[in-house]
């Protein structure tokens, strides 16, 4: 019994270990792809890279250097971080008045909030674009307003989830104290507040960070292009399409992430299950 | 208290509130409102009624992609939360590497649509050239194209949360039945799974929706070729919008009629399954 249950074991673990390499196997393959020369990538997909078909590094400085792709990571950083940042501060103060002042009114962003979470973002594209374009945030500093708008349902739906949770009573000796309700909140609640935030971070980092058709139709892409609009961008191209330049790009767009998420790997996983959950 | 806290709301309130206007309120107002007009730009917009929802039942492409995303939401929900299932059963057991097992399944789930797109699609040419075709040219390698990204995008995502669900069955429950003698078959069926329902409703809810909304992944594997024939609900409406001028007004009233059937689906299927949780 004892035998059967420990081969089982190792039976199980060699079978995922199998699927495991199934699952990886596809960026390993554009991995190798990246390094060969274009004409190559189509006919000769699986094969490893041999004398002929090796270029080394030479895919990636074309994408550097003639589709600015560096460029292009710069501007998905900045948007992601900053935006990120400006959800986290807004709408933790929003979720946080909401539910210590309860009225009519608040009761109505809550569900707006909600209802904006399941609302598919086709719906709004058009005018959002319009309406983007007319109040000058065509910029990596305007779409920030946007994505603070959009993103706000999750966010203000998560926080009031957490703020119902602790106890009036903290806030209410502070402010005895004479702490304002604005001290109160970023010495009292903020502190307490940790967790959410950096599940709430996450969400909305995978999210903005991703995001390929809100930053396309919003942001004046002759200037500004994030990381998925240049992919989309050299694959939509007429004529020719660089093969090399995409896989290299598509290597140097997954590189940040898989790095972030190994360092950071504990809080995704917890913020995910959050998120999910509350969704 | 609520008195002290309620005079600052300009600070509290205006800045979420001013953006949530630009960036929802105000946009979905005006969605709803152009879905009734012929227009180009917002400014140009005439009132012409339910014209252009009767344009929208009448195109053939914008019923295919929605039978396409029908069947497509159907394939992915089985298969997704099946496979996820059993993935998140094998490893909450003591299996050697269980740790490293989930961090590779739940990884491409942080990648990009775009980005994932493209990767598949040249593993996929890259076998089908082999057979003198490519995804491009075939609706049926289309869409099982689809299903594989899709499912090897959100599997992980999906395990991760059945995995929480496993985790919070107390351990009690399952000794008491297995004390009384139910056998492996008799407890996943009698106790793991009607345990498990708040996790599933969960899960179903959110691959349902994600396929109705699926939009990248679609853009950048098949781009609805050959002929529109795996063009998806929001691919559909974004080629009507920006493929020809003069059917914004169409582009909209689809995008409308979008919104109705998500939030409609996301309705009826809370209630199907809520009705199924145990209470603990």
């Amino acid at each position: 019994m004892k035998m059967k249950k420990k081969m089982m074991g190792i039976l199980a673990t060699l079978f995922f270990t199998l699927v495991s390499i199934v699952f990886v196997a596809p960026i390993f393959i554009v991995l190798i792809n990246s390094m060969k020369s274009k004409t190559f990538i189509n006919l000769e997909t699986f094969k490893l890279p041999t004398e002929e078909s090796y270029v080394g590094l030479e895919n990636y400085k074309t994408a550097i250097t003639q589709y600015d792709f560096l460029k292009a990571l710069g501007w998905t950083l900045f948007i992601t971080v900053l935006s990120v940042a400006v959800i986290l501060i807004c709408c933790s103060m929003t979720a946080w008045f909401i539910t210590r002042v309860k009225n009519v009114f608040t009761k109505i962003i809550y569900l707006l909030c909600v209802f904006s979470m399941v609302i598919p973002f086709q719906m709004v594209m058009f005018t959002l674009s319009g309406t983007a374009d007319s109040l000058h945030l065509n910029t990596p500093w305007g779409i920030v307003i946007v994505y603070l708008g959009f993103g706000a349902g999750l966010a203000v739906f998560m926080f009031t989830g957490f703020v119902k949770s602790i106890p009036i009573e903290v806030e209410e000796a502070a402010m005895m104290d004479g702490c304002s309700p604005l001290r109160t909140f970023f010495c009292v609640v903020v502190p307490m507040m940790k967790p959410t935030f950096i599940s709430v971070g996450i969400l909305e980092a995978m999210w903005i960070w991703n995001d390929f058709l809100l930053p396309y139709l919003v942001l004046d892409i002759k200037e500004f292009k994030t990381i998925s609009i240049v992919i989309q961008y050299m694959k939509g191209s007429y004529g020719r399409v660089d093969m090399g330049a995409i896989m290299a790009c598509l290597i140097m767009a997954i590189i940040p992430v898989v790095v972030f998420y190994l360092c950071a790997q504990k809080y995704i996983v917890k913020g995910v299950a959050a998120g999910a959950v509350k969704g | 208290m609520e008195k002290a806290v309620k005079k600052y709301w300009p600070i509290f309130l205006v800045p979420t509130m001013a953006a949530f206007l630009i960036g929802f309120i105000i946009p979905f107002i005006e969605g709803i409102y152009l879905s009734f007009c012929k227009f180009t730009t917002i400014k140009d917009a005439k009132f012409v009624g339910i014209q252009n929802y009767i344009e929208a039942f009448k195109d053939s492409n914008f019923i295919g992609s929605f039978k396409f995303t029908t069947l497509f939401a159907i394939v992915s929900l089985v298969l997704i939360n099946v496979l996820a299932f059993l993935i998140a059963l094998a490893l909450t057991q003591n299996i050697k590497g269980k740790n490293i097992f989930r961090t590779v399944f739940f990884m491409p789930n942080l990648i990009g649509g775009i980005v994932l797109g493209y990767v598949w699609q040249l593993i996929f040419d890259g076998i089908f050239v082999k057979f003198d075709t490519a995804l491009k040219l075939n609706e049926t390698l289309g869409f099982w194209g689809l299903v594989i990204l899709v499912g090897w995008q959100q599997i992980g995502y999906m395990m991760i949360v059945y995995i929480a669900g496993l985790q919070a069955i107390p351990g009690d429950i399952q000794e008491a039945a297995m004390i009384d003698g139910a056998n492996r078959m008799q407890r996943l069926f009698k106790i793991t799974i009607p345990n498990m329902m708040p996790s599933i409703t969960i899960c179903t809810f959110l691959t349902i929706t994600n396929s109705f909304k699926l939009f990248d992944q679609n853009l950048a594997l098949t781009g609805g070729e050959p002929l529109h024939k795996t063009e998806m609900f929001a691919l559909n409406i974004y080629n009507t919008f920006y493929g020809r001028v003069g059917a914004e007004g169409v582009g909209q009233a689809k995008a409308v009629v979008f919104f109705i059937i998500v939030v409609g689906i996301g309705l009826l299927q809370l209630k199907l399954t809520r009705d199924k949780e145990v209470q603990q």
